[in-house]
Parts: structure tokens; sequence; C-alpha cells
């Protein structure tokens, strides 16, 4: 099915099932221990013998030699598996770094080698009987000092690294209010629960990997290149997954040397990434060094405004794109962006929820506080005077496609619009909402002056906003003889709620009750998802899923012979005339079955397509020791039809969640000697904790966005992360009236500025 | 019984035999003493709901309970539990029978991804009772008194349970459900 | 982990007997730090005394007044126990502030004295540290320093003792009872136990090879206002910062020691005559001598205020 015109009336628009807040569907498996993660399938395989990762004691250099003589000799030991002897690997199209190192080594932690033993505590044992001896060469690992080697990334998923409408040098300078300053963002983990974990097993030259993977095509094709084998001879399975947060958008190295370790030791072998290697052998998020002008008018409208961002990666690595939004936020006729790629042998960077919006904001949304400040406006007025309902720097995509397809699609877009109109924007009834559930008016704007006991008491809000992507998505849908309609599709439930969404959609589509649909997910053998990833994976994926149930409304309509212009699906009945038949009347004794991709073509160019929010938090701060406690929070959202609130709900605290973790304690600590992430355990790498956070509202404004797909439903997952660490940061400027501009806003920083002891 | 026989006996190992109750059922195992009660319990025993997900006390995820008390399995050797009495996430209901706490969360949605979940509940069963017991907390404010389930309360005594999908506040709303009607 | 021998021991000269007859053996108890060095193998013993059959678990009376801790009372038994909770209120506040309700489940009284330091370089082995291979070098000096030592410190190692509970000890005199292999027992003030890193920092207790700790007693109660203010970077499950373990009377004078600044709870009983002139005065003997690092010298003023807040807590909680 194409999508290329609005939505119209379609049986989604029942809600009989979707927008309800229904449980999750897989609840009962999940809260009993019983859902099958990838180290835990003694179902499958076994037979399974255990891998443990050697990773490099170094961050860049080579290694000169590797003694596998004492490990080999050890109990238990089936194979070893390295550079050396694994043939020759490919490198996957989106990975940086080799996935197995040796003999150069690029990052600390990077896999070296596979000792694959009998049992679990033998192959951990033998691995720290491997021997080896590097050769260390000098990296660049302080992304500050190397700030200005910086050179343009080539245009990615943010767009281009510059842009630029009218003439920001002039506006700035003649701006009646002017502001300048500069923020940084450290590098962050997404520290997800369950270790990157595969389990895989060889039948002939047939490879079959049990893992916790967000994306399933796209890693049985890195797996395929990876391992030079036809993409064919892969499946991948991954219906559970622990946690990703873009960590597990890639195939990484748990699942490549479980592939070749089973080959070595000819039978199946699962691994799963230690703990205190997982944050530098896998992915994080970048560092950021980010510069914010804007130049106003004293009536509070921005003239210019200009955003620049410096991140580091590994050589041929991209950019964290922080600077986006600032293209699409705030109105303004002058305005410049700009980004710079340094090179840096720290780990490799990469995408984490809500990539360079996160980031971005966090910066762009405490230059807002400052400059409303400056201006003596109140922060929600000063953004809402600049509200803007054409996005003010669209720029233009880069002639070309790589891939055949998206020339295609290139072709037959429609001349570039520099200033399209957003799908939807309703950012200012998101602050007006906010404001009056929070009490927002009672706010006394002077920072420092409200106390509770021996605490300074804050309240700060910031803008949320994150574009939202559509992707191309297939399904299968099967009815029987039951009147069991089953979903097969590779997308995947990272927590997000994909299992339960898609039952509501087919549920809703096809008249049945929610217990009546069967879905099945992550698994390589059924059709191609969009994935899960920059909350594009519930809309899209459901879409595809209306696709397919279309077609099988279709086949079923056929078999009866009704006429499908008023034909009905309601409580497991098709009616149409006078004529009712059960739906599984329809199935027979072989079933029907039915298969659609939705392709999104046209309406994602032709519109903006974006979430709103506005988040306010309220934070104490202790008026002698700077510890800060969050006491209030409150996220208003608009992001379309709202599939399910209750899980809905769900993605927006767990991404506030994640933004008291950014706004007060994570960083991944750069030894800048070594060249390596020092605190690389849970432990070292504090995330927030129950008592972190406090009882969490959100509130879902009532929108329907018929531009983005047939269920009118946009992207939520990754929404409620950006924008959350400014508005605490900007609660704890109010609260002591100490600006931080280098996050996390740890109590250090605030020291200098709290009330004397005394 | 299917585990026992993993992983095999070879001459050179020097395997150690433990016998505990998990779940109500008695469990002779020989182990490689270097096994946790973790990996007893998820490579030996079957028993995968207990999660690793740091295997050093840092994320709870591997919480059990122990002689009614919640620990963290992975801090503890096999071999150190003989004749304990084990209770995991599957000896606290089935998926047809949830124990009150499972259907709390699932009620408020107190997990995403699910990983942490069974560390999170076994935690919270047994924290109530800690509550019931008069343990105090970080956050008691009179030591002498005994301590109420209050949300400050619920949230410190839960920090040993680490969730990055951010579900707290739903959990919160689930174990103070069940703790007002325990 | 390197492969080991186990064996549970049943009384505690035993314990001590077997660990003298077999080198490169260490007891357990708990096991939450040692399991967790063992898979790193940063401790690698190869035999393993299990010491929870000792029956070293009770909390009774002494006939001073005081109290005499079974070594191996586990963390939530002892803040839970009614006589500490009465009479040593900030040893209770000080075990509920550490780690985790499940981790408080395992962990002992001896073994909490035993924590070895959470330095991430003595973590990593493929980084120098002195105390955990001597004479590689200290990676935390010069490098991420931030949760590290300010006074005490050596040119060998910067690392903190990361109990909270042995701060509180610290504060009430506890003394460390145990039992060596031959038998002999004898009695160590909880301000000797611990060692500065010095020039060996691998050796961090006053402990002998096989001597095994048998009890912690605490002298009779003091009085006054037991607090334990405890500052980290979380609101919980995370180490200090800083902490105050801290006895005030309603006169203003009392006790005052520090965790997450030394090698060692640190205590200099001289800067408690300050206590009566405030929080500035306390810090400021206290800390005299003072060596930070530049990450970590926020700490100095950190210390400060955070007696300046256990003073005040002490204000309101006079009983």
């Amino acid at each position: 099915m194409k999508f290329d015109t609005p939505a119209t009336t379609n049986p989604i628009d029942q809600l009989k099932v979707v927008g309800q807040p229904v449980d999750r569907i897989e609840g009962p498996l999940k809260t009993t221990g019983t859902a099958r993660y990838a180290y835990e399938r003694h179902d499958v395989a076994p037979n399974a013998a255990y891998g443990c990762v050697v990773g490099s004691a170094i961050a860049k250099g080579r290694i000169v030699a590797i003694s596998l003589d004492a490990a080999k000799a050890a109990r238990g030991v089936l194979a070893i598996v390295t550079a050396e002897n694994a043939g020759k690997l490919g490198k996957g199209d989106l990975n940086t770094a080799k996935l197995l190192g040796g003999p150069e080594i690029q990052h600390y932690h990077q896999a070296i080698a596979l000792v694959v033993a009998e049992t679990f505590e033998q192959a951990r044992a033998a691995a720290q009987l491997v021997q080896v001896k590097y050769e260390r060469s000098a990296g660049a690992f302080d992304l500050a000092a190397v700030k200005d080697t910086g050179t343009k990334p080539k245009p990615g998923f943010g767009g281009p690294p510059d842009t630029a409408v009218g003439d920001f040098a002039g506006a700035f300078a003649s701006a009646a209010v002017q502001f300048d300053a500069t923020y940084t963002t450290p590098d962050q983990s997404h520290a997800m629960m369950e270790p990157h974990a595969s389990t895989a097993k060889w039948d002939g030259d047939k490879l079959t990997v049990w893992t916790s993977n967000q994306m399933i095509a796209w890693s049985v094709g890195d797996m395929a290149k990876t391992l030079g084998i036809p993409k064919e001879n892969v499946r991948l399975v991954s219906p559970y997954i622990g946690g990703g947060f873009g960590g597990k958008l890639f195939v990484r190295a748990d699942v490549v040397l479980a592939a070749l370790g089973a080959r070595a030791a000819k039978r199946p072998v699962k691994v799963a990434l230690q703990r205190p290697l997982i944050i530098n052998n896998t992915t994080h998020r970048p560092a950021t060094i980010q510069r914010i002008r804007l130049g106003a008018a004293k009536d509070g409208k921005i003239s210019a405004i200009a955003h620049e961002s410096w991140s580091g990666d590994l050589p041929e690595g991209s950019p964290e794109t922080a600077v986006s939004q600032t293209r699409a936020l705030y109105a303004g006729d002058h305005r410049m962006t700009a980004m710079r790629l340094v090179v840096l042998d720290l780990p490799e960077g990469n995408a984490m929820r809500a990539p360079g919006e996160a980031s971005g904001m966090m910066a762009l949304e405490i230059a807002m506080d400052e400059m409303a400040e400056k201006l003596g406006l109140d922060p929600i007025e000063f953004r809402i005077r600049n509200d803007t309902q054409v996005v003010p720097d669209n720029p233009a995509p880069p002639p070309g496609g790589s891939d055949p397809e998206s020339k295609a699609k290139d072709e037959k877009a429609e001349k570039h619009n520099p200033h399209p109109p957003f799908s939807q924007r309703r950012l200012t009834e998101c602050f007006r909402t906010g404001a009056e559930r929070f009490g927002w008016s009672q706010r006394n704007a002077a920072p420092g002056k409200t106390r509770d006991g021996k605490w300074l008491v804050g309240t700060g809000v910031a803008a949320a906003f994150r574009n939202n992507l559509v992707m191309k998505s297939g399904a299968r849908v099967r009815l029987d003889k039951h009147g069991t309609v089953t979903v097969e599709t590779d997308m995947t439930d990272i927590g997000t709620g994909s299992y339960t969404i898609i039952a509501q959609t087919a549920a809703e589509m096809m008249g049945v009750p929610l217990n009546k649909v069967v879905v099945r997910l992550g698994d390589s053998n059924f059709p191609v998802s969009a994935g899960s990833g920059g909350q594009w994976g519930g809309n899209s994926s459901a879409s595809g899923v209306y696709a397919a149930c279309v077609k099988l409304r279709e086949a079923v309509t056929q078999k009866l012979g009704f006429n499908a212009a008023d034909v009905q699906f309601a409580d497991g009945q098709v009616k149409s005339g006078g004529r009712t038949a059960p739906l599984a009347q329809a199935a027979g004794e072989g079933g029907l079955a039915a298969e659609d991709t939705i392709e999104f073509e046209g309406l994602d160019k032709k519109y903006q397509q974006s979430t709103f929010g506005a988040h306010f938090v309220e934070v104490g701060v202790h008026a002698l020791t700077g510890e800060v406690r969050v006491r209030r929070m409150l996220a208003v959202c608009a992001a379309g039809r709202i599939l399910n609130p209750k899980t809905a709900r769900s993605q927006v605290i767990g991404a506030m969640t994640m933004g008291v973790g950014a706004a007060l304690m994570e960083e991944l600590a750069v030894d800048k000697r070594h060249g390596f992430f020092v605190n690389h355990d849970l432990a070292g790498y504090e995330v927030p904790v129950h008592a972190d956070i406090p009882h969490q509202d959100v509130v879902f404004l009532d929108e329907t966005d018929p531009i983005s797909s047939p269920l009118k439903a946009k992207g939520v997952g990754e929404l409620g992360i950006c924008g959350i660490a400014a508005a605490v940061a900007n609660a704890i400027y109010h609260a002591t009236g100490v600006r931080v501009r280098d996050y996390p806003v740890t109590l250090d920083k605030l020291l200098d500025g709290l009330p004397s002891a005394g | 019984m299917k585990g026992q026989t993993r992983p095999p006996v070879t001459q050179e190992t020097l395997l150690t035999k433990v016998a505990f109750n998990v779940n109500g059922k008695g469990q002779e195992l020989q182990l490689d003493p270097r096994t946790t009660l973790l990996d007893a319990l998820r490579e030996h025993l079957h028993l995968t709901g207990s999660k690793k997900g740091c295997d050093h006390g840092q994320c709870g995820a591997c919480t059990v309970i122990v002689e009614g008390r919640r620990i963290n399995s992975c801090l503890t050797l096999a071999v150190m539990q003989q004749g304990a009495r084990i209770t995991t996430i599957e000896g606290l209901g089935t998926p047809d029978k949830l124990h009150a706490m499972q259907a709390a969360f699932v009620k408020c949605d107190g997990y995403q991804c699910g990983y942490c979940t069974p560390g999170q509940i076994c935690s919270a069963v047994a924290m109530l009772d800690e509550i019931k017991a008069g343990v105090p907390s970080h956050v008691t404010a009179d030591l002498r008194a005994q301590p109420q389930l209050t949300a400050a309360e619920l949230r410190e005594r839960m920090s040993g349970n680490l969730c990055r999908c951010g579900a707290y506040s739903n959990m919160a709303e689930a174990i103070t459900e069940v703790g007002r009607t325990a | 982990m390197k492969a080991f021998t186990f064996e549970r021991a049943r009384t505690p000269a035993e314990a001590a007997a077997a660990a003298a007859r077999t080198p490169g053996s260490r007891f357990i108890a708990g096991g939450t730090n040692l399991l967790d060095l063992m898979k790193l193998e940063i401790e690698t013993p190869t035999h393993l005394i299990d010491v929870n059959g000792l029956g070293l678990d009770q909390i009774e009376p002494t006939p001073e007044g005081g109290l005499r801790i079974g070594a191996l009372v586990r963390n939530t038994d002892l803040a839970a126990d009614e006589r500490v909770r009465r009479d040593y209120g900030v040893l209770s506040r000080a075990l509920v502030a550490g780690a985790s309700g499940q981790l408080r489940n395992m962990a002992t009284t001896a073994g909490n004295l035993l924590q070895r330091t959470r330095c991430p370089y003595f973590y990593d082995t493929n980084q120098p540290c002195n105390k955990r291979a001597p004479g590689s070098g200290c990676g935390a000096i010069g490098g991420f320093s931030r949760q590290h030592a300010v006074i005490g410190v050596s040119e060998a190692c910067i690392a903190t003792h990361p109990s909270d509970m042995a701060v509180a000890l610290r504060v009430l005199d506890a003394i460390v009872e145990t039992i060596r292999p031959d038998g002999s027992t004898r009695k160590i003030a909880i301000a000797d136990f611990h060692r500065l890193p010095g020039d060996q920092p691998q050796i961090e207790t006053v402990l002998e090879a096989g001597e095994l700790i048998t009890a912690v007693t605490l002298p009779k109660p003091v009085g006054g206002a037991h607090i334990y203010y405890k500052v980290r970077d979380r609101a919980s499950y995370a180490f200090a910062l800083v902490s105050v373990a801290a006895i005030v009377q309603r006169d203003g004078t009392g006790r005052v020691a520090l965790g997450g600044v030394a090698h060692k709870p640190w205590r200099v009983e001289a800067a408690e005559a300050e206590m009566p002139r405030g929080a500035q005065a306390v810090a400021g003997r206290l800390l005299a001598g003072a060596k930070p690092t530049e990450e970590n010298a926020f700490k100095l003023k950190l210390v400060e205020r955070a007696i300046g807040a256990a003073l005040a807590e002490a204000k309101e909680a006079q009983p």
C-alpha cells in the first residue's frame, strides 16, 4: 500500500480497540520470567557452549603478539576465535569499527578474541589466559582539545553540515538583545539492562542467531556482509529485547563472535557481553560542544539564531546531529546551523534515544531560558512568541540518493520547499495546557527566592521536539478457521509496546477482540518491517499491519462474496447488506493470509512531520550540599493519535527518566591519557534509580495527524527525552540562581553559588 | 532431572554437590564451585526468569528470595546455599495464575522491555515484608517508629533494582496497590 | 574467576586454622565484594572457606553496657536491631545509607569492614594500580579522580574506603575482635584497623594472614543526636562522594567522622573540639593538610557543607 495522500476515514477510526489503554499482551510472560531473551534459548539450542569475549587493553595501536596456548590448554575450552583464525571478515554497513579487532586496534575493549568452553565458568577463566602484547599508538581522546580540527561531516540523517537562511551575522550584530553561550554534553551510555547477547547455531552453511536486536533486516544484511555469506543463509530471531535505546540497532560483537565461535566449536554457542566490557566495546551517545547565539528585538521576537555543534567519532564515523531541531523549532528570519566532526579514538559514537535532538535540546532549551531572562520575559511566553507554523530552515536534500530506491523517490518528489508547513504543530497548546496544570502562574520568576526548609525550590520548562520519521514496513496476517488472527512481521518490541499496538491494530481492522489476535515479531522469516529506532517503529509498523489487514479484509470479503462497499468487520462477524457471516467461516479449513507493505511517499516531503511537547519540572536543591531532588514532572505531548495511552505514556515517562539521568548524573568519564571510558559498569556509570524519580504526569493532547499515516499516529518513543534535561537544568537555575552549562548538573558545579553555610 | 546432566562431569572437573529447594522443589546439583546461584538457576535448572544484567551486584535484575529475604543471586555461590529455600520469579506465579504483584505490574504497566521485571517483582514482594518487619530505611524519619509504606519509603527501598526503560513511576503505583491490600 | 576449592568451616578456630594451612585461601561470608572481584580476577583465591556456618550472627549486650555484634550479623539485621536503633542510631543510619536492600541482606559486619576500594582503576585489570598490582603505578592520579581521596593520600594511591558502616563504627569507637590461626584472639580499635595507603596500598588493614574477625563491639552508648549524612550523585544505591557520621550532644559537643575522603574512615579527634564553633571550623581541622586533585577539590567545600547539614539535622533531632 502506498501512502501518498492524507488519510481519510478508515476502520481504525472506530477506536474500539486502538486508542484504548489496554495492558501489554505479553505482560503475563514478562512478569513471570517466561519471556525468553537471547541468552535463554535452552529450548532451541539446548547444547550451547559458552563464549567469553576478550577486549583490547589499549585504545589504539596494534597487537604485536597473541598467545592462546595457556587458554587452549585450560579445562573445557573448545575453541578460540581471533582475527588471525576467523578467516576473512567484512564490516557491516552500519558499523564504524570492526567487531573483531586485530592486529589493528581501533578502540578500548574492542573484541580481540572469543574463548568458547563447555561451561560459562570455564570460558570466563580461560579468557583471562589469552596473552596479548600490544604496541600503543598515540590517539586523540579529548574533544575540547581537538575541536578546531573538525571537518564537515557527510550529509546524513541530520541533514547537511551547514545551513543558512538570510544573513545571520548581520542580524545578530544589529539585534537589540544578544545572547551567546557555549554548552557541553558528555558521552552517555545506553546502559540497557540486558547485555548484548546472542545464541548462534549452524545447520550446514545456514546460520540461525537468537539475538537482542532492534533492526532485524539491517542486521541480517550486516551479518551476511561481516561473515561473507549470502543473506539467505542468515536467520535472525529477536522476539524479546531487554532494552536497546539505539545500542542494539546494529550487529555487535556478541552476535558475530557467537556465529564464529559456533562455527569453530561445531556446536551452538552463546555469548553475552560482560557488563564491564559493554560501555567501551559497544556504541555510545557522543559528547558535544554546542555554541548557541540568539538575537532578538526587545519584544522577544527572534531575528537571528545560530547553533553550531562539534562532536567526535572514529575515522569514517558520523556526528551527533545536535543542531537539527534548531532549523525547525523557533521562528527567526536570519539563521545558520553548522556541525563539525573531529576524529577521536574513543569507542564508536552512534545513535542513542533521540540522536541529535536529545543532545541539541539540552543546549538549545537552556539557551532559550537564558534569553528569556535577558529579555525579561517569562520563558513560556518567549517560546510562544517565536512559534512558527512553517519550517524556517528546511535545507534541500543532497542531490541524488545513494541507493536506487531513494533516487527514484527523489525524481518523483516535488520541488523543494524551503519552508514547508508542519502537518500538525501544537507546541503553544502544549505549553498553555501544561502551565495550567502545573500551576506555572504561581511561580516567582526571580531565581533563588523560593524555599522549603533546607531545600531551595525551583521550576523549569522546556519544549520537547522530535521529528516524526516514517519507514516502509511490511506484515503478514493470517486468519484461521477458529477466527484467530495471527500477525507476523520482523518488527521488534524493545519495551515500546509493539506487540500490543500491533494486536490492537489487527483487532480493530478485523473486528475481533484482542484475545483473538496472536502477534509474532522479530524473526527474519517474517516480512521486513520498519524496525525499532528513531521513534518511527510504532506508527510505521502498525501501518504496515493495517495495510496487510486491508488486503485480508478484501480476501475475506471476496471469499464470502460480500459487497466490498458496505462490508463491516465487527464482533468476529462480517456484515454486508443484510448478510452476516462469522469471520472464521471465511477462513475455511485452509485459512486465509495476506501480506502487504506500507510505503510512505511524498507526504513526508511536502509537510514537516514533527512531534511536540512541553516539559515542566520542579526540583529541590539542598541549600548546603547542592543535592538535587526532582519533585514534580509533567509532560504535555502532541504526537498524533495515541494508539495505546498506557504504553505511550510509559514511553514518555521512561524517556523523561532517562532525561533526568542526562541532567543530573550521566557522564562517561574519559581518561584522556589512555583513551577509554573509565566508569564502565553500572556502579560507575550512574543512571537514575527509583529514588531519583517522582510521580510523573503525562498529558496527550487529543490529536490525529492524517498526513502521517493511515493510523494518523506519530512516534512518541523519543519525544519525552527531548528537552527534559534542559527543563531540569532550568529548574535548578531557578532554585539556586546558578546557571550550569556543562552537563550533567552535578552538585560540585553548584556549590560555589549556593548560600553560605553560616 | 534434565539440568543435572550439564555441564558434563569430566575427570578433571572438580564438582561440588549442593542441595537446595527452589520454588518448593528439592534440587540436587553437582556444580563447579565457581557457579553462582544465578547461573545455577539459569544455566543448570533452566529457570531463566532471574536475569543477568551486570553479574556484579550493580543492577538487581538477578534478585531472588532466599529464606524470605531478597538477595542478588549473582553475588552468591550456589554451593553457599546448601539447604536454602529459594523462591524465584517462576515460583511466585505463572502466566495463567499471576501473583498479586505480577498482576499489578501488568495493570499499572510497571515494565517495558521486561528484563529487570522479575527482579523488580521479587524485590517488591520481599520489600513489603521488610517494612512489616520494621526494618528501617535511609528515608525513615524516626528510626524507632514502625516504617510505613509511603512513596518515599518505597522508592528508596526499591533503589537496588535499576530500570533503564524508566518504568519507576508505574512500578511505584503497582507496589503501592499491592502493599495497601496486603 | 580462577578455580578454587571450597570448604565449609564449623568453628572460628577451625576457619582460622584452615586459612593458615592453605596458602591463597580466603574467607567468604556475604560474598558481595569478594565474588565481584573474583569474577574480574582481581581476587584470585585458590581456596574458599565458607564461614557462614560459624554461628557468629548474634548481637549481645556486653558487661560494660555496650553491644557485641557477631561478625556474620547481616547489615539489614544490624540496622534493624532495636538496641542499635535506640542507642547507636548513627550505625543504623550508616548501614541503610549503603548499597541496596538486597546487598544489605547478604553483606556481613566483618565483610563490610573488609570491602575494597571502588576505584575504577583498581577494578580495571588493564590499568595500572598499586593496590592490585604493587609497583604498577596509580591510574587515578592524573586520571579520573572525582570520587577519590583528598586526605591521607600518597604518591602510590588515592583510593577511598567505600564503607558507610565503618564511618559510623569509627565515630562510635568500636573494637574489632579477631581470632588468629594459632587460636589466640585480639582486640583492635577501629581507629587502628584500617591503614593509610603509604607506599603499600595493597595492605589495607592490620589483619594478619588467616586472622578472622569474630565480632565488633560497641562501647556503652554516649547518647546525643545520631546523624549520618551521605552525599552522592544519585539519591540512592551509590557510593558516597562525602559522608559525615556525627554524634552531637545538646551542648554542641560531640564526635564526627568522614567517609569518602580517605583510604579509611577519617576522624581527627582534635577537630571535635571545634564542634560548638560550627562546620567550617570542624572541617578546617579535619581536612588540614588535604591534597585533593583538580577533579575532587570540591570535596573540601562539600565536607564543610555536609558537616553543616549534619549539625543542622542534629539540632532538630536532639532527644
